[in-house]
């Protein structure tokens, strides 16, 4: 009798730490693919309201998000022909971002600029910054750095910043609450 | 309800999503527990991410004061 009870207890026990492991924590892990300037304002926008929350947030940049966080005021390192193209291609940095919409060739970006200037919305780059006073991990997808030939050290620095691959974001997603794809 | 009493005031007018949640979440941590905060915004979408902010936060609004374009919470810091 006593020895069924102590084999349940430890099968209780089992399902319980399982149950454990996989609960999700008031976390939010965040896919920012996009790099247009207006679909990366969204997501900072609700990373950091989401900090501001008390929630954990963790962005994965990965694609023609990872140019976004290329720092303009350090040289690029020398690179192979086609590393050249892209690093000249893509944006330095989230300054140089462009709308996905109504971009005429970088002019409707400036204007946007302006429009956020005079309602005191914060640009790309303050909320990058405003992100990292707030705690937010950004994880940068290595695949993506390799692929477009960026180099570490040419990426800004930022408070928490890794460099990984889709299963650490996973690992991330699968104890978050809120999970997104920008 | 304008009378309400309060340990610190925050402004937080002109500031567009999502610098007034940002901002209350750092400013609600310089009272101590049991301390209000009075927050005054200019953001109409502050009046339903307030209330947001403060249940998933854990802390409580008191009350709020609407006039002439200015909304202020006042707010209690519960943890």
């Amino acid at each position: 009798m006593e020895s069924e009870f102590a084999a349940q207890l430890e099968e209780l026990k089992a399902r319980v730490e399982g149950l454990e492991q996989n609960a999700q924590e008031n976390k939010l892990s965040m896919v920012v693919f996009s790099g247009d300037m207006d679909k990366a304002l969204a997501s900072l926008i609700i990373a950091t309201g989401a900090a501001a929350m008390g929630m954990e947030v963790m962005m994965f940049f990965t694609f023609w998000a990872t140019p976004l966080l290329r720092d303009p005021k350090k040289a690029t390192p020398s690179k192979d022909m086609m590393g050249t193209m892209f690093s000249a291609m893509l944006p330095k940095g989230a300054e140089k971002a462009q709308l996905s919409k109504m971009n005429f060739g970088g002019m409707g970006a400036k204007m946007m600029q302006g429009l956020m200037n005079n309602k005191n919305v914060a640009s790309l780059p303050q909320m990058i910054e405003l992100a990292g006073e707030l705690g937010i991990k950004i994880c940068i997808c290595d695949m993506s750095m390799s692929l477009m030939g960026f180099k570490r050290e040419e990426m800004i620095d930022y408070p928490d910043l890794m460099y990984c691959g889709v299963a650490t974001f996973l690992e991330q997603a699968l104890g978050s609450k809120v999970q997104l794809f920008i | 309800m304008s009378t309400m009493a309060f340990d610190k005031e925050l402004d937080l007018r002109n500031l567009p999503c999502p610098m007034p949640v940002v901002k209350i979440s750092k400013g609600i941590k310089e009272v101590a527990v049991g301390g209000v905060v009075k927050a005054v915004t200019t953001d109409p979408g502050a009046l339903t991410d307030f209330p947001a902010w403060a249940k998933t936060s854990g802390n409580q609004i008191l009350g709020t004061d609407e006039a002439g374009g200015e909304v202020s919470f006042f707010i209690k810091r519960m943890k």
